[in-house]
């Protein structure tokens, strides 16, 4: 076998440690896997399913409104005023593209590191980063009021001059940042839902089904040489997605360092940025799967070790982003910068500040809650988990707010100062909204779509499922010799 | 399009640790594969087919190039030469500014280049119809098709395959052209690869 070919080989090894916990619990063969990841989306709706789908779009039909109201009557609907120019509208612009990030990070870099526990959780993760990425994009676009105009944003021959638009600012490096992440997520996501979609079509019973599914999966076959391709395809993909998803929250975070607002201004954002990103994502990621696991009886393929998998991810990174907020501090006070100084000490950490609650409760939620995952006990523990995932968010929610807000609602000039901000019941509405688009999106996605990757569960099902795992002990006690060389030194075929 | 109708001996095998050896007995008594079907990748098979490996990434790589140079090469001929803005006395030529697009533009068209490629070669995309061997293919079956010739006694293949562990073995028409797959040709015969 060719370098080349090892190269492509991107799954597990052959050989898994024994002493590893399995991923797919329970006796599974590959039809049981198909049956118990289809079937779900086989089945009529539940009752909780209509309820979840309605609210949904109950919210989202808010979410509609409070748009109209804003496109109508001007952004002067939304409680932004001066120095306030940015309030809730970046503040969920911003958290919303961080949801999207741990989509793309157990996609892309976790495939690159071989981590074999993503294949329970990457499809569902993936479609959390597209629609979260949809409904980031809504922000910027709606702020922009003159929304009919959207496309200015787009470098195309006009007659304008020819007036382009400005390569050197953020904002537009944003523009080619967040809708590349996009599509490219989105060619991502799809290129591995084929052969899932292909398995729903063989399976379906109705003409109505085997048309629609059949147009979905664009007559996939299963053939050797389309798998290579297909391997190749997403190998490269999540090469490319990995630098991809530093480069679009470093860009985000570009709208604010490049600035010389203080607060703003400090070199620190862009892996203090991507940091929280990964870290609020997989808090998303948990909040959903946590409840889908348990709706569609899942508890098999998305099991205790991989909750406890992401925990691990959640305490690193929320420690990374606590040593970025420590750092932050140090840095404004050594600097010597008055302006940076004041910023960090009486607009945020002065608890007694307008905003200094919403610093302090952005610490605890990021910083210290997340300590608590050094226990392996609560890390496993789903009701734990899931009350913190949804702290997680809050914090992170409340990162962005601070950042934006508390940098920006007092000027150099006291004279200068805003009044207290908070957002008009249109910016609720549109926040609420989004919510809205994103769970309608998740639960059509759910229902309509194999939430787990059938093919990649049952290609590790031999190496980390549990039946087969107690097989392999079994072969190593009887013949520790004989088991190394046939399962161990195991090359595929020669 | 359509060069009449093909016959394959196809059989359906559960296990690919049978696969495998079955897929080289097979070659080695010098009947073709025409393709094997399988539910999940099946690392290796590629190889023990004699299949070669693919180039997309190679492909992927060119995408990217031309991304680089489309994006550095539109911004400098926006900003230098078609309409140049003065901003604080600084160059033209931004180049640093200019990094995060290019890098966007540059990972945007080996993507989308790469799957639109992918696509076409395994002639995939909504509306088509290919010929499927068997339903299971998809499910928990590995489906081995042999391509049969005139000269082809398709009992001694079936009888073959059934020996070599297959579940189930059948004879199936298909009328040939592009939704068979194309690459076929590519596979080296066993005596080929290894030389005798």
């Amino acid at each position: 076998m060719g370098i080349g070919s090892k190269f492509l080989n991107m799954s597990l090894l052959k050989y898994e440690s024994q002493q590893r916990e399995p991923l797919v619990n329970g006796d599974k063969n590959y039809h049981q896997i198909t049956e118990d990841l289809i079937g779900p989306i086989e089945m009529k709706p539940t009752r909780l399913w209509y309820i979840g789908f309605w609210l949904s779009v109950a919210l989202l039909c808010f979410g509609v409104y409070s748009i109209y109201i804003e496109v109508v009557y001007g952004v002067g609907v939304w409680n932004l005023n001066k120095t306030i120019g940015w309030g809730w509208d970046i503040t969920n612009f911003v958290w919303w593209i961080g949801i999207g990030h741990a989509g793309t990070l157990i996609s892309a870099i976790l495939l690159l590191f071989r981590q074999g526990w993503r294949t329970g959780v990457n499809r569902a993760a993936e479609a959390m980063t597209i629609f979260a990425v949809i409904c980031a994009g809504q922000f910027p676009v709606w702020h922009m009021g003159r929304v009919w105009m959207a496309f200015f944003v787009l470098p195309y021959p006009n007659t304008r001059g020819p007036l382009w638009v400005n390569f050197n600012s953020p904002l537009l490096w944003d523009v080619f940042a967040i809708s590349t992440y996009f599509t490219v997520s989105l060619l991502f996501w799809y290129s591995g839902l084929l052969p899932d979609l292909a398995t729903v079509r063989d399976r379906a019973k109705t003409k109505f089904r085997k048309l629609m599914y059949g147009v979905a999966a664009f007559g996939w076959t299963g053939s050797t040489k389309h798998w290579q391709r297909h391997e190749s395809l997403s190998l490269v993909l999540a090469g490319l997605s990995t630098p991809l998803v530093l480069s679009v929250h470093t860009i985000v975070s570009f709208d604010f360092a490049t600035s010389i607002v203080p607060g703003w201004h400090t070199t620190i954002f862009p892996p203090y940025f991507v940091a929280g990103a990964i870290f609020s994502g997989f808090a998303m990621v948990q909040t959903l799967l946590i409840v889908v696991r348990k709706v569609m009886n899942l508890q098999d393929y998305i099991t205790i070790g991989h909750i406890e998998a992401m925990n691990k991810v959640i305490v690193l990174t929320g420690s990374i982003v606590g040593c970025a907020y420590l750092t932050e501090l140090f840095v404004a006070w050594y600097g010597q910068n008055p302006y940076e100084w004041y910023a960090f000490k009486e607009n945020r950490a002065n608890i007694m500040s307008p905003y200094g609650w919403s610093y302090w409760l952005m610490m605890f939620c990021n910083v210290v809650s997340p300590q608590l995952f050094w226990s392996r006990k609560l890390r496993r523990n789903i009701a734990v988990t899931f009350f913190m995932s949804i702290i997680v968010n809050i914090g992170m929610w409340y990162e962005r707010f601070v950042i934006i807000v508390t940098s920006v609602y007092r000027d150099y000039l006291p004279s200068s100062w805003s009044t207290y901000y908070s957002p008009s019941l249109y910016e609720l509405g549109f926040y609420l909204g989004t919510f809205g688009l994103f769970f309608t999106c998740f639960f059509l996605f759910a229902k309509y779509f194999p939430v787990i990757a059938v093919a990649e569960i049952k290609a590790i099902l031999k190496t980390s499922g549990e039946n087969y795992k107690h097989k392999m002990t079994e072969l190593e006690k009887a013949d520790p010799e004989k088991f190394y060389h046939e399962e161990v030194d195991h090359a595929p075929v020669h | 399009m359509a060069g009449g109708i093909k016959k394959f001996v196809v059989g359906a095998f559960d296990d690919e640790a049978v696969l495998f050896p079955a897929v080289k007995n097979v070659r080695k008594a010098g009947y073709k594969i025409h393709d094997v079907y399988t539910p999940f990748p099946v690392h290796g098979l590629d190889y023990a087919m004699g299949l070669r490996q693919t180039s997309l990434h190679t492909v992927g790589f060119i995408y990217a190039a031309l991304g680089t140079i489309t994006a550095l090469g539109f911004m400098s001929w926006v900003f230098v030469k078609d309409w140049p803005m003065d901003i604080g006395g600084k160059p033209f030529f931004a180049l640093p500014a200019w990094i995060p697009i290019t890098f966007e533009l540059t990972v945007l068209f080996s993507a989308v280049g790469m799957v639109l490629t992918f696509c076409y070669l395994c002639q995939l995309s909504p509306f088509v119809k290919k010929h499927h061997f068997h339903p299971r293919a998809t499910d928990d079956l590995f489906i081995m098709a042999i391509e049969c010739t005139e000269k082809t006694n398709d009992g001694e293949v079936q009888q073959f395959l059934q020996n070599a562990g297959a579940k189930e073995v059948n004879v199936q028409e298909a009328e040939t052209g592009w939704w068979l797959g194309r690459y076929d040709r590519e596979q080296k015969l066993y005596r080929e690869e290894k030389g005798y």
